[in-house]
């Protein structure tokens, strides 16, 4: 049995005058677990997270924090908190102000408070020496860390963050990403991250809640969603992917258009199979897809024309056209590259346990 | 290059620092002159003495300064606690109504100050607008409102009101909304996102607003004559009354050299007191 939630949002939804930005999203969160909201820009997800600190009041539906409602309490008297995207540090106060903020509202003393900063400017690897430095002295890293200080000293049962990476460049990110993940493993704490970054949500997350147009399309742990996305978009959204559609044969198989189904219907896997009448988009990922040699088997298989090739550092990306005129993804990785030249004919294949059927009625 | 180009800069802005000296250092230097030469006088061409300045403590003019610098700081602070909640929302609130107000505001300014305070005379004197028409309505009738303290306050309210609101609307809109909303997230009250952010991150257009609304108050008259009816008497009335009734040029120069004197330690005071750098998030 699930323990009880965190936090419960039940049939949450905020219009903004005609538009409707949220329609009823429900959802669970445990406590302790890393929760990553994902979607593209305009889907809802900071509408939501805006909701459930209080920025923002909803027009209806509930949010209970341990069993008890929040929706009409207003951010201050709600025990979390937020890292904003713009990060939102006091540009006329210290480093070490800026992290005992929620302490000195709250009331504590000067020692304590002062303590309590510089442990925490321990704990996300600050010098103690920033303790007087000033905001603008700071690096882009540095204020990162000094913003998920200033949450933490407010010890909130929630910490909720909105993009707070989106501004860095690439390689702070990869290592924000990591320190954040052990930051979350070290604290206990409940977190839930907003991005429009898959591989920050796969990197980070215990569970991933896709966000489309005001609502969840799935929610899901990050290799449950990865390999068997419930939609053409969530497929989509988590990365490259080639979708077949296809149909059912009547006998129990399968067909699509240019694809070669090499095995007997009677062998398709169950969770394959499409009803009677019925049709799906058959999926695999690039990196499940193998060149054919002369003679090799495999349970699905196309021919193509080799298109383009795109170098990704540990692995390069294949375009192969198929017979039909679309475009196949391969990946593969450095050392087993492709041996050939862009115009060469070849065969892919791949099994049918890495595919994914996407049932459309 | 850089040097070169500071050359040139300072080589482009000659004419205009010349017009500048001319035009501002030099009236001041003539008054800082005058106010050394002995009483009376109307030429530079004497002994300096400091005689202006010794009649400026011993014939009470310490009074009219006192007037002159108090209701100035009672009128910036009623100024700043009106303009305040109307600044913020003209930054925060209200959308194409700003327009409305700003434009509202200023058109108060293309009538001069004498007319507008003329007006509220007519309004508030025995037999004027307010106490005529209660009269003949209801037969009741009482002094008027003029001639006293707060009225004289009032009418600079009334006067600088644009000079304090407009550098409000501009600090207030400097602060981020994120910040704020940070702020109550972190669990801060009203009260305490109004005292940790919105106060020191709007602090140069507050510093800005009451200055110009403090030094014009400090410097007017009008209001002192006209609404209160010489009820008290402000230092510019002094200087004014010493230039042409007294013919005392030195003592009119030592009066209002006193005044530039506080009214400028007070603003560099105030913009001293204003860290923009940190305010505005740049590196130093």
């Amino acid at each position: 049995m699930q323990p009880e939630p965190i936090l419960r949002i039940e049939k949450l939804v905020k219009r903004f005058g005609q538009f409707t930005a949220l329609h009823g999203v429900d959802l669970d969160i445990q406590e302790g677990e890393f929760l990553t909201i994902v979607g593209p820009s305009g889907s809802g997800k900071s509408t939501l997270i805006r909701l459930l600190v209080g920025i923002e009041e909803p027009t209806s539906g509930h949010i209970s924090l341990r069993g008890k409602r929040i929706e009409t309490l207003p951010a201050n008297h709600r025990p979390t908190c937020m890292v904003f995207q713009s990060l939102a540090l006091f540009p006329h106060r210290s480093v070490g102000e800026n992290i005992e903020f929620p302490l000195k509202i709250r009331g504590d003393a000067v020692g304590p408070r002062r303590e309590r900063a510089l442990a925490l400017m321990d704990l996300l690897h600050l010098p103690q020496d920033f303790y007087d430095k000033r905001i603008n002295q700071c690096s882009g890293g540095e204020r990162q860390r000094v913003a998920l200080a200033r949450a933490l000293a407010f010890d909130p049962e929630i910490l909720f963050f909105d993009e707070p990476l989106s501004a860095l460049d690439f390689r702070l990110r990869k290592n924000l990403e990591k320190e954040l993940k052990d930051l979350h493993a070290r604290t206990g704490k409940t977190f839930v991250y907003i991005t429009h970054s898959l591989e920050e949500a796969m990197l980070m997350s215990d569970r991933i809640a896709i966000m489309r147009e005001g609502g969840f399309e799935q929610i899901a742990v990050a290799d449950e969603i990865y390999a068997k996305p419930v939609s053409r978009f969530v497929a989509e959204f988590m990365g490259e992917v080639n979708l077949f559609d296809v149909e059912s044969t009547g006998g129990g198989g399968l067909q699509g258009s240019g694809l070669e189904v090499q095995m007997a219907p009677d062998q398709l896997l169950p969770e394959l199979r499409v009803p009677q009448g019925g049709h799906g988009a058959l999926m695999v990922r690039p990196e499940a897809v193998r060149f054919l040699g002369p003679g090799e088997a495999a349970d699905f298989a196309l021919d193509g024309v080799m298109r383009a090739e795109y170098a990704l550092g540990s692995r390069t990306q294949y375009k192969v056209e198929a017979g039909d005129g679309r475009e196949i993804a391969v990946e593969k990785l450095r050392e087993d590259r492709f041996a050939g030249r862009s115009g060469d004919p070849v065969r892919l294949g791949w099994d049918q346990g890495h595919c994914h059927m996407i049932v459309e009625e | 290059m850089e040097r070169h180009d500071r050359t040139m800069g300072l080589l482009s802005a000659l004419p205009v620092l010349l017009v500048l000296l001319l035009s501002f250092a030099a009236p001041l230097l003539v008054v800082l002159a005058f106010s050394v030469m002995p009483p009376k006088v109307f030429d530079l061409a004497h002994m300096p003495d400091f005689s202006a300045y010794g009649v400026l403590l011993s014939q009470g003019y310490h009074r009219s300064l006192a007037w002159a610098l108090g209701t100035a700081l009672a009128s910036t602070i009623l100024l700043f606690l009106i303009c305040w909640p109307l600044a913020y929302a003209m930054a925060k609130v209200f959308k194409r109504f700003t327009l409305v107000i700003t434009v509202a505001v200023v058109i108060t300014l293309f009538v001069s100050e004498n007319i507008r305070l003329f007006g509220w005379v007519l309004t508030l004197m025995k037999g004027g607008l307010i106490e005529g028409h209660l009269r003949a309505l209801t037969g009741m009738s009482f002094e008027g409102a003029l001639y006293n303290v707060p009225i004289i306050i009032f009418g600079l309210v009334y006067v600088y009101f644009p000079f304090m609101l407009f550098p409000l609307v501009q600090g207030i809109s400097m602060v981020p909304d994120d910040a704020r909303q940070a702020a109550s997230d972190l669990g801060a009250s009203k009260w305490q996102v109004f005292w940790e952010i919105d106060l020191p991150l709007s602090a140069p257009g507050i510093v800005v607003g009451s200055l110009l609304s403090f030094v014009l108050a400090a410097g007017a008259m009008a209001e002192s004559k006209l609404l209160g009816g010489q009820a008290v008497i402000v230092i510019a009335d002094e200087i004014e009354t010493a230039f042409t009734y007294g013919q005392n040029w030195p003592l009119g120069s030592a009066l209002s050299i006193v005044l530039i004197l506080i009214i400028g330690s007070l603003a560099v005071f105030g913009v001293s007191r204003v860290d923009l750098d940190s305010i505005m998030g740049r590196g130093r």
